[in-house]
């Protein structure tokens, strides 16, 4: 059959068809071939909520209360959200000024007008109890709970140290974190860090157009739970460590209180100190920056961080490493003076004495002599010799390098090596007579307060310690991670260390530091003073008590 | 001429096939485009899904009342509806609120009704009972004349509700014309001057001009240099020229500042993804995001949570889209090719030229819509709302394509019985 129209359909038929099968290669396109709106759907739906941890707390040795969690709010803002503000009521219960509210808003807008955003920092929960009433009246406001670090004592601020945001330097070394994460600075909460922070949990949740939360994205199976951190038992004392730090006020030293049988470091004090909630939240770089520019330096942790000579306690181990090397015997008399050329080391006046009376006395040419007997006696070929076998012992004694301590910044000290003083006189130029100020803690030597309360924990065991730490139990078990429970035995045999101790006990008992005499507790001591060549001699006093089975140890 | 024993006789049940499976499916894409947690149920009349059910329910009985009246009827009443629909287009020029900047609803009660969906069943219920009657010729001036009065009329009036959407649809009736023996250099002119259109928004008209100039050139040297081929090339050169002369004054005066914004977007020169270009961006990741497969029944959550607008109206593709993927996008185009195939089968195995001629309207409609629609919805067509037929949710455009269609089902059960 002719059909007019025939020429006219197969045109309109082909038009249909290819309008349809350009349809089908684009959407072939977008939907199979371009993956970016696969990407672009994720981004609009998809919110990765965090779930902060709960910092670790700190409990002291006696289940006291260091370091806590307090709840603050952040207050957020969606800004599109916000309408009928009432702002001079809003103010008021904040109470911020007209002003910052205004700047606080438009950063807000600026940053989104659809997303929320943090408009106010940590409120406290106090303001929040009254803000929280009247939220309502406040739409598109909304907070979100966060902690805040508290420190109830107000003490141990060296030990506890502190936490702050995390910088864009510190993100770029460690991945771990993000913007707006909390990390551990100094003292505990840094050297624990990784146990106190626990794990940050991420809740993928779906939002709609306006940012409404629409549920769980494929009912969670991506997200992963927030862990707390542990809580951690610290060896400290906080009665004796609040003791000690009124015994410093308004003086800078260091307190330095160890258990020797264990290592645990009951207190730990360095003065003048601050309160530790000053660099917390919200006030903490105003505070920071008031306490770095304080001359008296209280953010410096001096028992960890100072460099002292170590004056005349240093005659113990100088005095113990001549009796191993069989160089002095207890018995070992030396003349009362100790001459270098037109130089003379006088003492007091005491009657001539042997080893255990030149502790009592601390008499500084006693051991001029020991440390010169030591260093160029024959047996070891040369001063150079000698001298090097000499530093040996004193580093067994953790002089000179670090010797572990669970905290951040602990130096090593300084005890010069051959090649220093090489350098200095050239090689072969110098011997015993040279350095001889060595001898008697002073000259080129450097120690910190908490190396000087280790050799006090040596002498107490006689002849070995354990590594000082301040933490004792991380989560209730045993802390594991540092070593702690090895002996470090220095290489100066047992024997020796009864004569020391000898004289030590004389130390408290008529010697130099009769002060400190107890009755019922046999204390063995030392002082020490040494020169100070930028002012006031540092003065120092080392103490272990009882003699037998020492219980504390005090620097 | 005898009487039909059952009004079911001789009804094309392919075509019935397609239409129930397009609405179902529609139905189903507006319940996940619109889900929400707390109305579960389908068929929950607070919800537009629960509401489609009834509009859906009211077009089966609408489409059921087509087929019981006599074959007869519309052919003989074509003029009287299509002067009623003019008559009620007026009424809501004057009557209709504002409804986001068109004035295109009338409101009984709660009942809200389009008539501009209405507007193109008549219409094409006049051309074909117009081109139909005796001694109708299309070569005639006349004819062309008058046609195109009949289209443009209804077209004018919608265009005045500011329904711009539907009103371009009216340009559909260029195929039944075409078919009915319109010369096809109005379907080639039409098309190189939309291709004229677009290039002057994209090329500097200088150089366009250019281009214009040494194409007439390069013919006038080629070909035989008769009088009548002189007088082509010399016609095109000046007709293209004029489309270039007019097209920046039609983009700026006559269109309309979001509709120009909305053709920018189309052709590239303007990016804004959050404000003129933000449907059709959110459109395009709702869909891309869909993949092979889908995301799985309303587990999409472009859709779902607001980011396509009108998701369930003009935006319903979307939802195929990301529910169902390149799958279901595909099933749905071909569903629709199929539909419009038998559509044109069922035309063509007419006798009587009316229901010919009416068939190739319903086609071209549905052919248009789907386009726009889907073109729009896939960045290839610039955003004019118009709904997909059968899908989308409304009662207005489901009651109108029903009506569209179920009179064509009627007119073609008559065949056998009708001589013209």
């Amino acid at each position: 059959m002719y059909n007019p129209g025939s020429g006219q359909r197969f045109v309109i038929l082909s038009i249909f068809t290819a309008v349809v099968i350009i349809f089908m290669i684009r959407l072939f396109y977008i939907q199979v071939v371009n993956e970016t709106y696969s990407v672009s759907a994720t981004n609009n739906v998809l919110r990765y909520i965090t779930d902060y941890p709960a910092r670790g707390m700190i409990y002291d040795r006696n289940g006291k209360i260091l370091a806590y969690n307090q709840a603050v709010y952040d207050l957020m803002v969606i800004p599109k959200q916000v309408k009928d503000l009432d702002t001079a009521e809003f103010c008021r219960l904040l109470d911020m000024p007209i002003a910052s509210f205004i700047e606080k808003m438009n950063k807000a807008r600026t940053f989104s007008r659809m997303k929320a955003c943090i408009f106010e920092k940590q409120i406290s929960a106090k303001t929040f109890a009254t803000f929280q009433e009247k939220l309502y009246k406040f739409q598109g406001f909304f907070v979100q709970p966060r902690t805040l670090r508290k420190y109830p004592n107000n003490t141990a601020a060296h030990v506890l140290g502190y936490i702050g945001e995390v910088n864009d330097a510190l993100i770029a070394k460690k991945p771990y974190y993000r913007q707006g994460d909390y990390i551990g600075i100094s003292g505990i909460e840094q050297s624990y860090e990784q146990e106190l922070r626990g794990r940050r949990g991420v809740r993928i949740i779906m939002v709609d157009v306006f940012n409404r939360e629409k549920g769980s994205y494929k009912e969670g199976i991506y997200d992963t739970i927030a862990i707390a951190g542990k809580n951690l038992v610290a060896t400290l004392d906080a009665d004796l460590q609040a003791y000690g730090e009124q015994l410093l006020q308004n003086k800078i030293g260091s307190l330095v209180a160890i258990e020797p049988a264990t290592g645990e470091i009951l207190a730990m004090i360095s003065s003048p100190s601050y309160d530790p909630n000053l660099l917390v939240g919200r006030v903490r770089s105003k505070n920071y920056s008031q306490l770095l520019k304080d001359p008296l330096k209280p953010l410096f942790n001096r028992a960890m961080q100072a460099y002292y000579p170590p004056g005349s306690t240093f005659k113990l181990t100088n005095a113990l490493v001549a009796l191993q090397e069989g160089i002095i015997t207890p018995g070992t008399i030396y003349p009362h003076s100790f001459v270098v050329g037109s130089k003379s080391v006088k003492c007091h006046p005491h009657p001539s004495i042997a080893l255990e009376g030149a502790i009592q006395y601390s008499c500084n040419p006693y051991f001029c002599n020991t440390f010169r007997s030591f260093i160029d006696n024959k047996k070891f070929g040369s001063s150079e010799n000698g001298y090097r076998l000499w530093r040996e012992y004193q580093m067994s004694f953790g002089i000179g390098i670090k010797i572990g301590v669970d905290m951040p910044h602990e130096l090593k000290g300084l005890i010069p090596s051959v090649e220093f003083y090489d350098k200095i006189y050239g090689r072969g130029r110098w011997k015993a007579s040279t350095i001889y100020s060595l001898g008697i803690g002073q000259g080129e030597l450097g120690i910190n307060p908490m190396q000087m309360a280790n050799i006090l924990c040596i002498i107490a065991n006689k002849g070995y310690f354990y590594t000082p730490h301040v933490i004792k139990k991380i989560d209730g078990k045993p802390n594991t991670s540092r070593n702690l429970d090895t002996k470090h035995f220095s290489k100066v045999d047992k024997q020796y260390f009864d004569i020391i101790q000898d004289g030590m006990q004389k130390v408290v008992e008529a010697g130099t530091a009769r002060i400190a005499r107890f009755d019922t507790v046999i204390i063995c001591g030392k002082t020490g003073t040494a020169q100070n060549p930028h002012g006031k001699d540092h003065s120092l006093f080392v103490a272990f008590a009882p003699r037998e089975n020492p219980k504390l140890l005090l620097l | 001429m005898r009487k039909q024993k059952s009004i079911f006789e001789n009804i094309d049940w392919v075509l019935v096939g397609l239409y129930m499976i397009l609405v179902l499916m529609g139905w189903i894409n507006i319940y996940a485009a619109v889900y929400n947690e707390e109305h579960k149920n389908i068929f929950d009349m607070t919800q537009s899904y629960g509401r489609q059910m009834l509009w859906i329910g009211t077009s089966l009985l609408i489409g059921l009342s087509i087929l019981v009246i006599e074959g007869k009827f519309y052919a003989a009443f074509s003029y009287p509806i299509y002067l009623t629909v003019i008559f009620i287009l007026l009424v809501v020029l004057v009557i209709a609120r504002d409804v986001q900047g068109a004035r295109s609803w009338i409101e009984i009660g709660s009942f809200k009704l389009q008539p501009s969906e209405f507007a193109k069943f008549a219409t094409n219920m006049a051309v074909a009972k117009y081109l139909s009657s005796l001694g109708i010729r299309m070569e005639d001036f006349k004819t062309k004349i008058t046609v195109g009065l009949i289209i443009l009329l209804p077209m004018t009036l919608v265009l005045l509700q500011n329904d711009t959407g539907s009103a371009l649809v009216f340009f559909a009736f260029i195929f039944v014309l075409y078919r009915e023996g319109l010369s096809q250099n109005v379907l080639i002119f039409g098309f190189f001057a939309g291709v004229l259109f677009i290039l002057a928004l994209m090329v500097p008209n200088t150089i366009l001009l250019g281009i214009i100039g040494s194409l007439g050139l390069i013919a006038y040297l080629l070909m035989r240099k008769t009088r009548k081929n002189l007088l082509v090339i010399f016609m095109i050169t000046v007709l293209s020229s004029g489309v270039v002369f007019s097209v920046d004054y039609a983009f700026n005066k006559l269109l309309q500042p979001h509709q120009r914004e909305r053709i920018e977007v189309l052709l590239g020169k303007r990016s804004d993804p959050k404000g003129a270009g933000y449907n059709v961006n959110q459109s395009l990741i709702a869909i891309g995001s869909g993949g092979l497969t889908g995301k799985g029944f309303l587990q999409g959550t472009q859709t779902k949570y607001d980011f396509v607008p009108e998701q369930s109206t003009d935006f319903i593709f979307c939802t195929v889209g990301e529910e169902w993927g390149f799958v279901g996008t595909s099933v749905v185009i071909l569903l629709f090719l199929g539909l419009l195939y038998r559509i044109i089968f069922i035309a063509e195995r007419q006798r009587s030229q009316y229901t010919r001629i009416y068939a190739y309207g319903v086609a071209s409609i549905l052919f248009f819509h789907l386009m726009i629609n889907v073109g729009m919805a896939i960045g290839l067509a610039p955003v004019i709302g118009i709904p997909l037929p059968f899908f989308s949710y409304g009662g207005s455009s489901l009651w109108g394509f029903t009506v569209l269609l179920f009179v064509l089902i009627k007119l073609d059960s008559y065949r056998i019985y009708i001589l013209r």
